[in-house]
């Protein structure tokens, strides 16, 4: 057993796009330790997304060896990669992904449901929210809220089940430059303050400087920055 | 994007500022978990069925075409069955409205009491009361006409009598031989009043009289002009007969079947069990192929609906897969999105069959009774059920199969 959240050994990933075979990564190696925030950064199609897919447990790597917290995530199956997404990882999406239907409050509960997450008290989340300035704004659909409150509920629902790990898929994407820096802060404060692990796709070095650690890929490998 | 770089610090040592800190009007996240574990439960449940409430009331358009069509399948059944019952009760009532005990009709007679044929003699009214115990008798001679309606050629003071009298609400007897009564829904239906003319079997008719409605007919002329007009001389569809005391009811049937072996001998009792769908098998695979029918429409409709409702929510789906929502959760919320349509549709359904109810009342009560029929509305709601769940269940094992990148890049 390693004490590394995540474990990649000569990581592959291939698409099949009609006949054409396309790698999308081609051998990747990767560590990264409990309670770390990496940042990813790359140029489209450098495997990122792919990468951020696999961890995530959206879709099956093809060959190689990932462990998550331990996990080999190689040999889950379908069923298993969806209990991943509900207890192990928590997902922060460039366009917040939220359910436009739910109040803000609704969503972060939505997905403890779904974790089967019946905790009926949580300091710390409760602790974590007020850090995102969200207990105002609980109860508004995201249509009333602004992208970087959105984003902000967003990250209060990717953690509100404590994964062991957040991936953010380009985070900042969508948000201007008093946003981006907001939810940077907080993605780092949340690292800081609660070890919480992080793995960020940006193609933005700006954004990846908020991170530990700056991990370079460019056409399905990691290269030196 | 701040121009100065982020200060780098090490994990777990920076002090923490909270953006609350900045937020005037402060309050504490207050989620309904907060409590008893018994009332997190209820609300996570409630979640569930909001996000449900919330998706359909996102989208009213679809919604409400979807409620509409599963009422409209509802309605058809409720309107079909109602109408067979409807019609059949009428003609029990009418039946019954004659106020005989027995019924002499051909052996070959049809069901109920209607006709189109003369098989009996009329001589044989004046021998039946000559019968023991018979008190009364009546021969009338049925001339169908366009379905639903029949031209009934009476003895008025015969036939009158034995109904009890017929009330009339304008008018009176016949005076003319081109003389015709009608019942009330009749002359409503076709708008008619004293004087007005129906044509029928190539002459004009006057009506003379409009009578309450439940006794024998609808339209009634004299029994010798029709039988004349239809060369029927001295021929009648059907006798009915009354007996002095209902305690001789068997023996009266008994002794005419003796003697009369030739001719049909019923009580009225055993004539009017016969106006039942349950002993018309006709009727019966009638109403199953409507029910058929209503299953398929209820089925098209949720499925066009539901199918709509998963390509327009492919993005929404892809979260609840990212959040770690299983197949079956998946299925389960479009399940409940269905059967909450189903359950509207059948309501809105029930209410349109009144309706429909009313409509016939008005514009055709002669032609067209429609029953109310609570017994069937379970059985609606089951039918949209069944069309609810076939139809969500292609929709929902796509959805649930749904790519969840793809689902997530859907715009």
């Amino acid at each position: 057993m390693t004490s590394n959240m995540v474990e990649i050994h000569q990581l592959t990933k291939v698409y099949h796009q009609g006949d054409v075979e396309v790698a999308a990564l081609r051998g990747v190696d990767l560590s990264i330790a409990k309670g770390e925030f990496v940042a990813i950064v790359g140029p489209s199609g450098s495997g990122k997304s792919t990468l951020f897919n696999i961890l995530g447990g959206l879709t099956p790597p093809s060959a190689g060896t990932v462990q998550l917290n331990g996990q080999d995530l190689l040999a889950l199956t379908d069923s298993e990669r969806t209990d991943l997404r509900k207890r192990t990882v928590g997902f922060v999406f460039q366009k917040y992904n939220l359910l436009p239907t739910l109040t803000a409050q609704e969503n972060i509960d939505i997905a403890r449901y779904i974790a089967g997450n019946q905790t009926s008290d949580d300091p710390q989340f409760q602790e974590t929210l007020k850090l995102l300035g969200l207990t105002d704004r609980l109860n508004h659909k995201p249509r009333a809220l602004s992208g970087g409150e959105q984003q902000r509920v967003a990250i209060a629902r990717a953690i509100v089940n404590h994964p062991a790990l957040l991936l953010a898929d380009e985070p900042t994407g969508n948000l201007d430059t008093e946003n981006s820096t907001r939810v940077l802060e907080l993605l780092r404060d949340l690292n800081h303050r609660l070890h919480q692990t992080i793995i960020m796709i940006t193609h933005n070095p700006e954004a990846a400087a908020y991170a530990d650690r700056t991990v370079h890929m460019r056409d399905g490998r990691i290269v030196p920055g | 994007m701040g121009p100065s770089p982020p200060p780098t610090t090490a994990v777990g040592t920076q002090k923490l500022t909270s953006l609350e800190s900045t937020t005037p009007g402060f309050v504490s996240y207050s989620s309904p978990s907060v409590g008893a574990p018994q009332s997190r439960t209820q609300y996570t449940r409630s979640l569930v069925n909001q996000l449900v409430i919330e998706n359909l009331k996102h989208r009213p358009v679809r919604t409400g075409l979807g409620i509409l069509a599963i009422a409209f399948s509802v309605t058809l059944v409720l309107t079909i069955v109602g109408l067979s019952e409807g019609m059949i009760e009428d003609n029990r009532d009418r039946a019954r409205g004659a106020g005989a005990d027995i019924i002499f009709r051909s052996p070959t007679a049809s069901f109920g009491t209607g006709g189109g044929s003369a098989p009996l003699n009329e001589k044989l009214v004046p021998f039946l009361e000559t019968q023991p115990h018979i008190a009364m008798s009546a021969g009338v001679l049925v001339h169908s006409l366009q379905f639903p309606n029949s031209l009934h050629g009476i003895d008025l003071e015969r036939s009158a009598r034995m109904a009890g009298g017929f009330r009339f609400v304008e008018g009176g007897p016949f005076r003319n031989n081109e003389d015709i009564i009608v019942d009330e829904y009749y002359a409503k239906e076709k708008k008619l009043h004293i004087g007005s003319k129906i044509p029928l079997l190539n002459q004009d008719w006057t009506v003379c009289g409009i009578v309450e409605s439940g006794k024998l007919g609808r339209m009634f002329v004299q029994l010798k002009v029709l039988q004349e007009l239809t060369s029927n001389p001295g021929r009648l569809t059907q006798i009915y007969l009354k007996v002095d005391q209902p305690g001789n009811l068997a023996a009266v049937v008994a002794d005419l079947k003796a003697k009369q072996p030739d001719y049909g001998i019923n009580t009225m009792e055993e004539v009017l069990s016969a106006f039942s769908a349950d002993k018309l098998p006709a009727l019966a695979i009638f109403l199953k192929v409507i029910v058929g029918i209503a299953v398929a429409i209820g089925f098209v409709f949720v499925f066009l609906s539901m199918y709509t409702a998963v390509l327009e929510r492919t993005r929404e789906i892809g979260i609840l897969k990212s959040l770690g929502a299983s197949p079956g959760f998946i299925v389960g919320l479009l399940l409940r999105e269905s059967m909450l349509l189903a359950v509207l549709g059948a309501i809105v359904g029930i209410l349109f069959s009144y309706a429909t109810h009313y409509l016939f009342l008005v514009l055709i009560p002669a032609s067209m009774q429609q029953k109310i029929t609570p017994e069937w509305w379970p059985k609606a709601l089951l039918i949209a059920i069944l069309g609810a769940l076939l139809g969500t269940l292609y929709p929902g094992l796509k959805a649930a199969k749904q790519d969840a990148i793809e689902a997530l890049s859907y715009d």
